[in-house]
């Protein structure tokens, strides 16, 4: 055991913090870098063109694809020093974390070669359309069809949840091939061209007034069966590469929001008395800190296995869940803190409680995006410990005939 | 980076895990709960002969010269089988405290003894629940005062303690137990299968423990949080794994209750609780064999987040079990017994977990 890098890994962080103090700017604040707005899509993406003409672009991606062939020890170093930088990736991180696998995974050699470099680059943008109004945690029971026409497949439903389609060139999309068989077999995964005919992106206001999710419209879509990602009927197999590995790309940045509570604990005062005084307020913060700092070392300990050619465990669904819960009640008890001032959302009157008052209106969606708290414990349940699953309604049967609500 | 234990010390694992699972089953735990003499001289013997107790102690004393990460890997077995013998108060406590902070005729006069097995020794700092203030005082070399509860106080050889001298400055001592001027009983506890002592010394003749003051106490507690969070995270999984083998098997509703998303998100919890901890513990004991600059950080995080999980998990095993897990005849008591001891042994969760606010908020 010990604490640090190899030679190799050492020299390649020295390497990355001298090439972001020249190409980056340094961040003052330790709040999230959302994707607000067309000017902030703007400087994403020609900070990743910076960093992929520099050869820092999809670290473990092979060098013919647009990657730079280095292995996943890389990418956390590269993480863990580019948190210092004022740098996006929000706009990204679906495409590279999700559907960069699966078309390395899936598509055809020329494809590949064709897509991932610039997909790497972000000259190219990508959204995964999976999640429907009736399909949520049980994202197979899914509806949208595509029905084969000589050479092509023509596309119609509703995807709902997909992050950044309104700045994507390209999807991934889950549909319903054959609703005659049991409902994981009926499954197709296809790319498709978000800028085509028939496809229509509309924004989402989230119950704290964003829009960062959109709903998807297919009317007659059409995709060639050369964008068809593996086997017809085999949808489903490559759906759970594409969620472990969105569980895995979540977990290295899942906001706990407690590097902004310690901040506040260190700085605020509240009637001249330093909050970092209070008992309750110190208590919550060790607790706190015992699951922040209990999940960075379950990190280190992720990276260990991977290191030594093991695969990631279930410490993905876990930060998920942990770092959720966490930020919520966070933001809650900051909130508490102000008093009565603790219900004013206005960053002008209270900059330094903005960041928390905003969080208690947004963090619900936290607990439900990319598997919710429940789908989460599931997963450690019947995976990792190996419980039983539930006697199920909608086993060996055709989709067509499974159970559904009134509606 | 590398946070994992080496081939070696895995080995050693899987040697004490193998052993105590033949040798400390749960009916040893429960002879010891009911016996007159908690201790299992019998298994303590076995651990004497397997080198154990002599670890961490430097060839130079008769010990096997080995590191703090050997002694981790053993104290997670110890943890699982919840083993009735003194190996806490004496190798984790007494040991430590002779080795960091004994004079050279110090260590030789009690280690080659702890190392064979001669002696145990125990730690005594507890004065009742108002300790803040510390009553018992050395004089001219004698001790008076009384200590509560002093964990195997009973049956240790020797004991360090902490107490004020003429100054009213806070140093470590030691005394032989033998002198007949130290008077000890045994106190009810929660967890009998370990005992706790009260010591009176009626100016009994103490010496002091080389110079160690105040300091010297604290990171000798930090360093056993450590090692006491592998203990912790030794009960934790193996009550999870109890809990997990009786739902499965147990059937309610034509099914296994294991099947129902209430208990299957209760053993989520538990083993979310758990991972944290152990990770927790690992980073601590990283730190620990690497004398890090922010070991007291890192042994505070290790001891809350070990110590909320073992509450957490036995008892929320005892409500997997229903009414069966409230019972005398199944074990689960046992875990939630041994879980108390241990978050309570060297200074409870407020405590830690104010050390913690306390060290975070001075880091950088």
């Amino acid at each position: 055991m010990d604490f640090n890098d190899t030679p190799e890994l050492a020299s390649f962080r020295q390497d990355v913090r001298t090439w972001l103090n020249a190409n980056a700017e340094r961040r003052t604040d330790k709040l999230h870098m959302g994707m607000e707005g067309e000017q902030a899509f703007q400087e994403a993406k020609a900070w990743y063109k910076t960093k992929a003409d520099a050869g820092y672009a999809c670290l473990t991606w092979p060098k013919d694809y647009g990657g730079a062939g280095l292995t996943s020890l890389h990418e956390v170093v590269w993480t863990q020093e580019v948190e210092h930088f004022k740098t996006r990736d929000a706009h990204f991180v679906i495409g590279i974390g999700n559907c960069g696998p699966a078309i390395l995974h899936f598509a055809e050699e020329e494809q590949k070669r064709q897509l991932l470099p610039r997909m790497a680059s972000a000259e190219d943008v990508w959204c995964q359309l999976f999640s429907e109004p009736s399909a949520g945690s049980d994202v197979a029971g899914l509806r949208t069809r595509a029905e084969k026409n000589g050479d092509d497949w023509t596309l119609n439903g509703q995807k709902i949840w997909t992050s950044g389609a309104q700045y994507s060139d390209y999807g991934v999309v889950l549909t319903r091939t054959d609703p005659t068989v049991s409902k994981y077999r009926g499954l197709t995964l296809f790319m498709i061209d978000m800028r085509q005919p028939g496809v229509e992106v509309r924004p989402i206001k989230q119950m704290d007034g964003g829009q960062h999710f959109n709903e998807v419209f297919f009317h007659d879509a059409v995709v060639p069966d050369s964008y068809r990602l593996g086997d017809v009927g085999g949808g489903w197999t490559g759906a759970l590469t594409i969620l472990m590995s969105e569980r895995l790309a979540i977990s290295g940045v899942q906001p706990t929001g407690f590097p902004q509570f310690l901040d506040l604990v260190k700085s605020l005062k509240l009637d001249g008395e330093p909050i970092a005084n209070d008992p309750i307020v110190r208590d919550r913060l060790a607790s706190w800190y015992s699951q922040y700092a209990g999940l960075q070392a379950l990190y280190k300990r992720m990276l260990t296995a991977v290191a030594k050619g093991g695969i990631a465990g279930a410490e993905a669904s876990m930060g998920k869940l942990v770092g959720a819960v966490m930020n919520q009640e966070i933001a809650n008890f900051t909130c508490q803190l102000f008093g009565p001032a603790g219900i004013i959302l206005d960053a002008e009157i209270s900059p330094e409680r903005a960041h928390f008052e905003e969080q208690v209106l947004f963090s619900p969606g936290v607990r439900l995006a990319g598997g919710t708290d429940e789908v989460m414990r599931n997963i450690l349940a019947e995976q990792v410990l190996g419980l039983p699953q539930e006697p199920r309604a909608d086993k060996g049967i055709a989709f067509q005939d499974i159970p559904t609500g009134p509606s | 980076m590398n946070f994992e234990f080496s081939e070696d010390q895995l080995f050693i694992r899987d040697q004490a895990r193998n052993f105590l699972s033949r040798e400390c089953t749960a009916e040893t735990v429960r002879a010891a709960l009911l016996s007159e003499n908690p201790c299992d001289q019998a298994l303590w013997q076995k651990i004497v002969d397997l080198g154990w107790t002599g670890i961490a102690i430097p060839e130079s004393h008769g010990g096997l010269g080995l590191g703090y990460l050997e002694l981790c890997v053993i104290a997670e077995e110890m943890g699982r089988s919840l083993a009735p013998v003194p190996f806490a108060s004496s190798v984790y406590l007494a040991t430590e405290a002779i080795k960091h902070f004994g004079s050279d005729e110090q260590r030789a006069r009690y280690l080659p003894g702890l190392a064979s097995g001669e002696f145990t020794g125990t730690l005594a700092t507890s004065e009742g629940i108002n300790s803040a203030q510390l009553h018992t005082e050395v004089k001219n070399d004698r001790a008076s005062g009384c200590k509560l509860p002093v964990p195997d106080g009973d049956i240790a050889d020797f004991v360090v303690f902490t107490a004020r001298d003429a100054g009213g400055a806070t140093g470590l001592y030691i005394t032989d137990l033998a002198d007949a001027s130290v008077s000890r009983e045994v106190v009810p506890s929660m967890d009998p299968s370990r005992s706790q002592a009260r010591l009176v010394f009626n100016d009994c003749a103490a010496q002091k423990l080389g110079d160690a003051g105040e300091e010297a106490l604290t990171a000798l507690l930090d360093q056993t949080a450590v090692l006491l969070a592998f203990e912790q995270i030794g009960g934790c999984q193996a009550a999870l794994d109890m809990g997990i083998a009786y739902t499965r098997d147990r059937y309610a509703f034509g099914r296994a209750i294991a099947s129902f998303q209430a208990i299957k998100h209760k053993f989520a919890d538990m083993y979310v609780a758990l991972e944290l901890a152990r990770a927790n513990a690992y980073y601590g004991a990283c730190a620990l064999a690497s004398d890090a600059p922010d070991l007291p950080l890192a042994a505070a995080t290790a001891r809350v987040s070990a110590t909320d999980a073992y509450y957490l998990i036995s008892k929320e095993n005892i409500q997997a079990h229903g009414g069966m897990g409230f019972t005398w005849e199944f074990d689960c008591h046992l875990y939630y017994r041994r879980a108390q001891l241990l978050s309570t042994l060297i200074g409870a969760l407020p405590a830690w977990k104010e050390k913690l606010t306390t060290r975070l908020l001075q880091a950088a």
